[in-house]
């Protein structure tokens, strides 16, 4: 396998899971202002740091809606959910050979339903329905990967970019979100906001997994402790570095080598998995998570250097 | 207009006292056309063009503007050819594409064609497209066309005419196998109705082809696609070609040059490269020998083929054999090098840079086809029954500024085959490009790309122009016919 397969592999993986994110992240946003909390705008802006964005558009009479088409249809965006298709399908295309007909028949539909869609009018576009094309059809792809592709280096490759940035995301949200709620960093501060609180979780789609996990009320440590330290909920960034270590050790016993992104990967893993979250409120979350997501970036670039030689 | 052309499905005189007008090849066709509803077929064409959206099977012309992806448009009714006429063109076809490679191992050897007076040695070494770096090699089995495009047209019953050799990339072969899976999965009752002879085993034969001329005799020697990327208008092709051999699809930066032998990048670090089966031109393979701007090759290739480390298929330099000047010594060719008589006929062909021809061709170009010796693609050609009065003159003057650099043939009444156009099903002309892999042997698939020119009267049926492509049928030989 060439080194710019893997390139484009693993970032075909991480594109496909930055949109399936911002997609899930901006439901939630949606839903919570239809019920009318204040700041939710804010807070998407801050999770995609994109607060001084945000506060232009506010200057110009906009609000969450035109927030959400920078991050949903703006394809001067990079980061919005339709670039990020775009660079992912571009990805797969350089790599039609390397992946299944699945695979890339659900990635390019999804490409081409996007199309369509954006060549329709502004004014009626709907973007509820994208969004949950998006959703679903990212869930199609990632599922036709599992079923169909061989588990040779290029899967790993792939499964690498979707789980670093899985990682990155829920880190992020969950930094950004009890930097808004809880200013001072104390989960026990004052009684939770069930809606707020509820919409967090929402943003990893883990509402339901919460009661099925704690069935008691919604608690600010146990949220946090749900999304970045438990093991079996496949959004957490525990799930998510479990997961960045086990293809790192796969590729490493493919080519029987191992570097800096190897022990790099290892660590992060066992710091998630060794944590305990009343110890890492006793160091600030703020602190750890920074930590983390730092490592995370480090980590993208040691894959990088180690590998796909950019 | 040329007189009227022969159609392949109703111009037959069998039957009865020569009454039954459908040949025999396409009863099949006609009777499947007879039953199947235009509500049925309307259905069928939309579900064609969804699934060759939706698996991306995409060709950019050069110059659309906006979605550089577009897709050739496809003719669901099969253009069928019956054995003995297969067979015939196959003889036919292995003559010409061996003479060529005799005659390109010859220019770039000894041109002992040129020493005996057949082909001058200018028409060699004045060619723009020879490669003098190119010369004195032994490249493995003496093959330099390894994959051979022929365009052949049809006039009549028993009359084929090539119209032009192709070997240095022809492309167009994934469309022969993926009209054949259309086929197959949307007209499933009129394939088990007729026996037609598959074709999916090319990329097979092609590998095959490509790894018989390795340099090393490793017994699986490491072959590679190299492609000008994602934004060439073939890239689907190469994509589907590489994934249908199993091999890597590379682009000029995945491969280097080190001590004289080419590597691949790869995470486990750098793998030796045998065979490049490049879909890049010449010009562009390696900016160390030739053009020093390009991006799209890599740098000391053409040492590492000098030095015998690595074959480049098709070779280099294979412009002189294909230009449409050289096309007009290809008979004497095959006299020469096999010493047979042609099967196959070329076309007339008048070159304008001998006098007695340019005369003749100035006075009659209304009624010829003058195309430039080396144009491709249906551009910078004149149709002259088509054109207007001012379009002629001003491509008489072209002709007056540079003679050399046109020819110029009959405009020839191309065959026609049913297709569906907007009002039903009406005749449109096609032609017929086999593919001829030569490695330690000669392969063909059975039948090639047939390009159907969709517009009413057109001869033009390069996908540039608004051509579309049908699926060809060869059929298997009638037990006990002895074929």
């Amino acid at each position: 396998m060439l080194s710019s397969t893997a390139k484009n592999l693993y970032w075909m993986g991480r594109y496909l899971q930055r949109a399936k994110s911002t997609a899930r992240l901006i439901e939630a946003t949606q839903r919570m202002a239809l019920q009318s909390r204040g700041e939710e705008a804010a807070g998407v802006a801050a999770i995609f740091g994109m607060e001084d964005e945000f506060r232009q558009t506010q200057e110009q009479g906009g609000r969450l809606a035109s927030l959400i088409d920078f991050l949903v249809v703006d394809e001067s965006n990079p980061s919005s959910i339709v670039s990020s298709i775009a660079a992912a399908r571009s990805n797969a295309r350089e790599e039609r050979n390397n992946i299944t007909v699945d695979v890339w028949e659900s990635l390019n539909a999804l490409w081409l339903e996007l199309g369509s869609r954006l060549r329709s009018d502004r004014a009626t576009l709907d973007r509820g329905a994208l969004i949950e094309s998006v959703k679903k059809q990212a869930v199609m792809i990632f599922g036709a990967a599992q079923v169909t592709l061989l588990r040779d280096e290029a899967y790993h490759f792939l499964q690498l970019g979707a789980f670093l940035e899985r990682a990155d995301n829920t880190a992020r949200i969950v930094d950004v979100k009890f930097h808004l709620l809880r200013p001072d960093g104390d989960p026990h501060a004052d009684k939770p906001d069930y809606f707020a609180w509820s919409e967090v979780l929402a943003c990893i789609g883990a509402v339901r997994t919460y009661r099925r996990i704690y069935r008691s009320a919604l608690d600010p440590a146990k949220v946090a402790e749900l999304m970045v330290l438990r093991r079996d909920v496949p959004r957490s960034v525990h799930h998510c570095l479990w997961m960045v270590d086990l293809n790192m050790r796969e590729l490493a016993d493919a080519y029987g080598t191992r570097g800096e992104a190897d022990r790099l990967a290892g660590e992060l893993h066992t710091r998630l998995r060794y944590a305990r979250i009343d110890k890492i409120f006793e160091i600030g979350l703020a602190k750890f998570l920074g930590g983390v997501r730092d490592d995370i970036a480090t980590l993208s670039d040691e894959i990088g250097s180690q590998f796909l030689l950019d | 207009m040329a007189a009227k052309a022969f159609d392949e499905m109703n111009s037959g005189t069998s039957g009865p006292g020569g009454t039954d007008s459908i040949r025999a090849p396409y009863r099949g066709v006609a009777n499947w056309l007879a039953r199947t509803s235009p509500e049925r077929v309307a259905a069928t064409r939309h579900e064609v063009d969804l699934f060759y959206r939706r698996h991306g099977i995409t060709f950019g012309a050069y110059g659309a503007v906006d979605g550089h992806e577009a897709t050739i448009p496809f003719d669901i009714i099969p253009r069928v050819m019956a054995w003995d006429e297969w067979e015939y063109l196959h003889k036919g076809l292995v003559q010409r594409v061996q003479a060529l490679n005799a005659f390109l191992a010859d220019a770039y050897g000894a041109r002992d064609i040129c020493r005996a007076g057949v082909v001058p040695e200018s028409q060699i070494l004045m060619n723009g497209e020879f490669v003098a770096m190119a010369q004195g090699l032994a490249l493995p089995g003496g093959v330099h066309a390894h994959i051979a495009g022929i365009d052949l047209v049809r006039v009549g019953e028993k009359d084929f005419y090539v119209l032009e050799d192709n070997v240095r990339t022809p492309s167009g072969v994934s469309y022969v196998l993926e009209n054949r899976e259309v086929m197959m999965r949307l007209a499933p009752e009129l394939f088990s109705a007729m026996r037609v002879l598959p074709v999916a085993n090319y990329s097979e034969e092609l590998l095959a082809t490509l790894r018989s001329v390795s340099f090393s005799d490793d017994a699986e020697p490491n072959v590679v696609l190299l492609t000008p990327g994602h934004f060439n208008s073939a890239y689907f092709e190469h994509a589907f070609l590489a994934d249908e051999m199993g091999i890597e699809l590379c682009e000029g930066a995945d491969l280097f040059v080190d001590e004289g032998r080419v590597y691949m990048r790869t995470p486990r670090g750098p793998q030796r490269v045998d065979v490049i089966y490049r879909r890049v031109d010449d010009a562009f393979l390696d900016p160390l020998a030739m053009r020093p701007d390009s991006f799209l090759g890599v740098a000391g290739l053409l040492g590492a083929l000098r030095a015998g480390r690595v074959n480049i298929v098709n070779a280099l330099g294979n412009g002189v054999a294909d230009d449409k000047s050289t096309y007009t010594y290809v008979p004497e060719m095959i006299r020469f090098y096999l010493g047979e008589e042609p099967i196959l006929s070329n076309v007339p062909t008048w070159r304008c840079d001998r006098p007695d021809d340019f005369k003749y061709v100035l006075e009659h170009l209304p009624e010829l086809v003058v195309k430039e010796v080396h144009g491709s693609g249906g551009k910078g050609m004149l149709v002259g029954p088509t054109s207007s009065k001012a379009e002629i003159e001003s491509f008489a003057d072209l002709v007056r500024a540079r003679p050399d650099n046109y020819i110029a043939q009959p405009t020839l009444a191309l065959s026609t085959c049913p297709t569906f156009v907007g009002q039903g099903v009406a005749p449109r002309h096609v032609d017929l490009r086999p593919y001829v892999l030569s490695g330690r042997k000669v392969t063909i698939i059975p039948g090639g790309l047939t390009r159907v020119a969709l517009k009413e009267g057109s001869l033009v049926v390069n996908s540039s122009q608004g051509g579309g492509t049908k699926d060809t049928w060869v059929l298997a030989p009638e037990a006990g016919s002895g074929g």
